[in-house]
């Protein structure tokens, strides 16, 4: 039985997709909350104001399917710009006899002109041994693992996400 | 690697099965404009999939009300346009059902309006119309929408360029990597021919599975007609999600 096709989210997904809390996967003053934060860029560096990331993590420990929403979602202002209040995630478990993944987010994004959405990770900064050590990282060349680094920021972490462009994501096929 | 190396290192992670060439529109589309910037020139780097791919999030109860289904009954009158029913079924490509999963749909009102800021098509908007619902499937992956069917309108792509009729939808699934949004087409549709959103789902087959399936059964006389759309997701071979040793 063949699989749907997708189509673009279009630009007016807002009527239905950001409603309610989709920016908080955690609630605002949750003890150890980040925002994890950034904007999409075009590939002339212009920012995209009608894009839509969505994200997907394990918890502090590690595990999903917890009490722990694990979910956020976030459109862009006019700058282009999104963010998602959660928790950092934990390093999970390996499998296969792989060595364990080093805490990530898994990234979707939607947005007019993109007719299937764009896969990244975002992986954080201030996790270096556990990155050096991450079997998705370990395939990559450095200049496309540090499209996946989000940096320390004031509140939490920052990754901008080029769709294309010199700076552009390493974005994954699933 | 075999089953029982897969066991063997304590934790099973099953793998979801690629769609069918042809099935999802390329990236850079030339005859769809806003592809032009926003697509990725480098080639995707195959991601093997991992827990954080093959799980996804699971929205409770608490988050819709069987009022987010009915889009007609979402302000003080009725809406103007013709009264449908939108139904189907999310289930795996191997037609096992995705059960208590969210779809969200949303879509411009009867006169080809959609109550956003962005859109300056000069149509009327309808104040009984906001045009967005939600629901989870069922246990056997079942949804039912009742809605307004919507308008074609235009749009700047190319000269006299218009949109088909349709309705948005997003689906989640039971994995990440089943994340799925689309769009629902209605049969018969004159205006296929010259709609490169449409068009660009590279296998003739696959965009007739966008379009929903008139059904006379699934009417209700007096009152509304029914159109049926199933959504087909990837599915995985029957491993256990994870197992412990």
């Amino acid at each position: 039985m063949p699989t749907t096709p997708s189509q673009t989210v279009g630009p007016f997904f807002a009527i239905e997709l950001p409603y309610g809390d989709g920016r908080y996967a955690v609630p605002e003053g949750t003890p150890g909350a980040v925002w994890l934060r950034g904007r999409v860029l075009d590939g002339d560096g212009a920012p995209v104001p009608d894009a839509l990331v969505e994200t997907w993590q394990a918890d502090p420990s590690g595990q999903f399917g917890g009490d722990f929403r694990g979910f956020g979602r976030s459109g862009t202002d006019d700058e282009g710009r999104w963010a998602i209040l959660t928790l950092k995630p934990g390093p999970i478990p390996g499998a296969s006899g792989e060595a364990a993944q080093a805490p990530h987010v898994d990234l979707n994004i939607f947005a007019r002109g993109l007719l299937h959405q764009v896969v990244t990770r975002l992986y954080f900064a201030d996790e270096g041994q556990a990155n050096a050590a991450d079997p998705v990282l370990a395939g990559l060349d450095e200049d496309a693992r540090a499209t996946l680094v989000a940096q320390p920021c004031a509140d939490g972490y920052e990754l901008d996400v080029h769709l294309q462009g010199p700076h552009e994501t390493t974005f994954f096929a699933v | 690697m075999t089953d029982t190396a897969r066991r063997a290192s304590g934790l099973v992670v099953p793998t979801f099965r690629p769609d069918p060439d042809g099935t999802h529109p390329p990236l850079d589309y030339g005859g769809y404009k806003s592809t032009a910037l926003r697509h990725p020139k480098r080639p995707l780097v195959p991601l093997p999939h991992r827990l954080t791919e093959t799980t996804a999030p699971v929205f409770g109860g608490d988050r819709v009300t069987e009022a987010d289904a009915d889009l007609t009954q979402h302000h003080d009158g009725d809406p103007q346009g013709e009264r449908i029913i939108v139904y189907g079924q999310v289930v795996e490509d191997d037609r096992r059902p995705v059960p208590n999963t969210l779809v969200e749909i949303w879509q411009a009102n009867a006169a080809g309006r959609y109550r956003h800021a962005g859109d300056q098509h000069p149509a009327p908007l309808d104040p009984h119309f906001t045009g967005g619902g939600r629901c989870l499937t069922d246990a056997e992956g079942r949804f039912r929408f009742i809605t307004i069917k919507p308008g074609a309108y235009p749009w700047g792509n190319h000269h006299n360029a218009w949109r088909p009729a349709h309705i948005h939808f997003s689906v989640f699934g039971r994995a990440f990597v089943q994340r799925l949004v689309t769009q629902m087409y209605f049969p018969g549709d004159p205006l296929f021919f010259q709609d490169p959103i449409f068009n660009s789902v590279p296998d003739a087959a696959a965009r007739e599975r966008m379009i929903c399936r008139f059904d006379l059964e699934q009417t209700r006389p007096e009152w509304a007609l029914a159109y049926q759309f199933d959504v087909v997701l990837r599915g995985a071979d029957a491993t256990p999600m994870e197992e412990h040793h």
